[in-house]
C-alpha cells in the first residue's frame, strides 16, 4: 500500500501499523507526536493502529521558534 | 523577583521575561542567551520532523536546565490547523499549556482575529491552557479573557520588525480591563521598550528575535531581563504625573 508521510509517498507492506512508520524513520524516545489522517494518536496506540491505503501521517516535534 | 511572582493559571513565575527560542544561530548561542535571561519558559514550534535532524537538540537543552517548553502554533492559518498543531503539542511535550498564534498573512504576521477566536474556544473547551498571541485590540483581548484564556498577549508591532510598542494607549486599556495577566508579546527592538512594556502594566514580556538575532545574544537577553525588572518595579513605584511647566524640587526661599 502507499501512504503519505511528512508529505512524502511511501510504499509499506500491508499489515503495517504507524509503529512500522515511527521505528523506520528512528523516531526519538520522546518529544515527538503523530497525527493520522489530521486526527492525534497517542502514544500508546501507535503499535495499534493499522494503517490503509492512502494514509496521511504527519510525524512532529519541537523545533527552535516562537 | 521572588516576593513578586508571576502567576498564570495558578502557576507561579518568578522571571517576568519569556524568551522565545526562535531566530538564534545555534544551539550554543541560544542556551548562553536563555540562561542571561533567567527565563523559566521558553516557546518552540512543532514542526515535522527533519530526518537530517535539524532542528533537533532543543528540547535536550531545555531539560538540561529545568527551562519549561511551550509550544506554540505558529504558522498556522485557520482554526482548524491551530487547534491540530496544539494538540500535537500537547501530545509531544505532555503539557497542556499552548502559545496560541493564527496568523493571517506571511507580510504582517498578524494575527487573524475571527480564526484565533475560533481556536481559542475550542482549545479552551478541550482543557488546555491557551495564551493567545493577539492583536493591540482591546476588544479582542476581553473577548479572548471572556472565553477562558489564561492570558492575554497583544503585539507591540509585527513579529521580527523590532518597532516596539506602537499603540502604548492601546496596551493601557487592555492592562486596565484585564481580568488575566497581560504578557506583551513581538514587536521588542530593544530594552526600554521591554521596561516600557512593564512600565505601561504588562504583567511579562515575551520575546525573541530581539535577543536571538542581537548581535550578542547572551549580552541583550541580561539587558532585557533587567529591563523588565526595572519596568516592573518602577510600575509598582508609581510614576509622577507628567506637567507641562517645570516644578523644582530645591526649595525656592532661603537663597544666600
Amino acid at each position: 500500500m502507499t501512504v503519505t508521510v511528512n508529505g512524502q509517498c511511501w510504499e509499506l507492506p500491508d499489515g503495517s501499523a504507524l509503529a512500522d512508520v515511527l521505528a523506520r524513520l528512528g523516531t526519538p524516545p520522546r518529544g515527538v507526536a503523530v497525527a493520522l489522517n489530521g486526527a492525534v494518536v497517542p502514544r500508546a496506540f501507535w503499535a495499534g493502529t493499522a494503517l490503509r491505503d492512502g494514509a496521511s501521517i504527519d510525524v512532529v516535534t519541537a523545533v527552535q521558534g516562537g | 523577583m521572588a516576593d513578586d511572582p508571576l502567576v498564570i493559571a495558578g502557576r507561579e513565575f518568578g522571571s517576568r521575561l519569556i524568551l522565545g527560542t526562535g531566530g538564534a544561530g545555534n544551539l550554543a548561542i541560544l542556551e548562553q542567551a536563555l540562561l542571561a535571561a533567567q527565563t523559566e519558559l521558553t516557546t518552540v514550534a512543532i514542526r515535522r520532523i527533519d530526518t537530517t535532524g535539524a532542528g533537533a537538540g532543543v528540547l535536550d537543552l531545555l531539560s538540561r536546565h529545568g527551562i519549561d517548553p511551550l509550544p506554540n502554533t505558529a504558522g498556522c492559518r485557520s482554526a482548524a490547523e491551530a487547534v491540530l498543531t496544539a494538540s500535537l503539542g500537547r501530545e509531544a511535550l505532555q503539557t497542556s499549556w499552548v502559545k496560541l498564534e493564527v496568523i493571517a498573512d506571511d507580510r504582517t504576521l498578524l494575527p487573524d482575529p475571527i480564526e484565533l477566536l475560533d481556536a481559542a474556544e475550542q482549545l479552551v473547551d478541550d482543557g488546555f491552557t491557551v495564551l493567545p498571541y493577539t492583536n493591540d485590540d482591546p476588544v479582542l483581548a476581553r473577548r479572548l479573557a471572556d472565553v477562558g484564556c489564561a492570558a492575554v498577549m497583544p503585539l507591540g508591532s509585527p513579529i521580527g520588525t523590532g518597532l516596539g510598542i506602537r499603540n502604548p494607549h492601546n496596551i493601557e486599556m487592555i492592562v486596565a480591563q484585564a481580568q488575566v495577566p497581560v504578557v506583551l508579546d513581538a514587536g521588542i527592538g530593544t530594552a526600554s521598550e521591554a521596561a516600557f512594556a512593564m512600565e505601561l502594566g504588562c504583567d511579562a514580556v515575551l520575546l525573541a528575535s530581539a535577543v536571538t538575532r542581537a548581535d550578542d545574544p547572551p549580552r541583550m537577553a541580561e539587558a532585557m531581563r533587567l529591563a523588565v525588572q526595572a519596568g516592573r518595579q518602577a510600575r509598582l513605584a508609581g510614576r509622577i504625573p507628567q506637567r507641562f511647566w517645570a516644578r523644582a524640587s530645591s526649595p525656592d526661599r532661603s537663597l544666600p
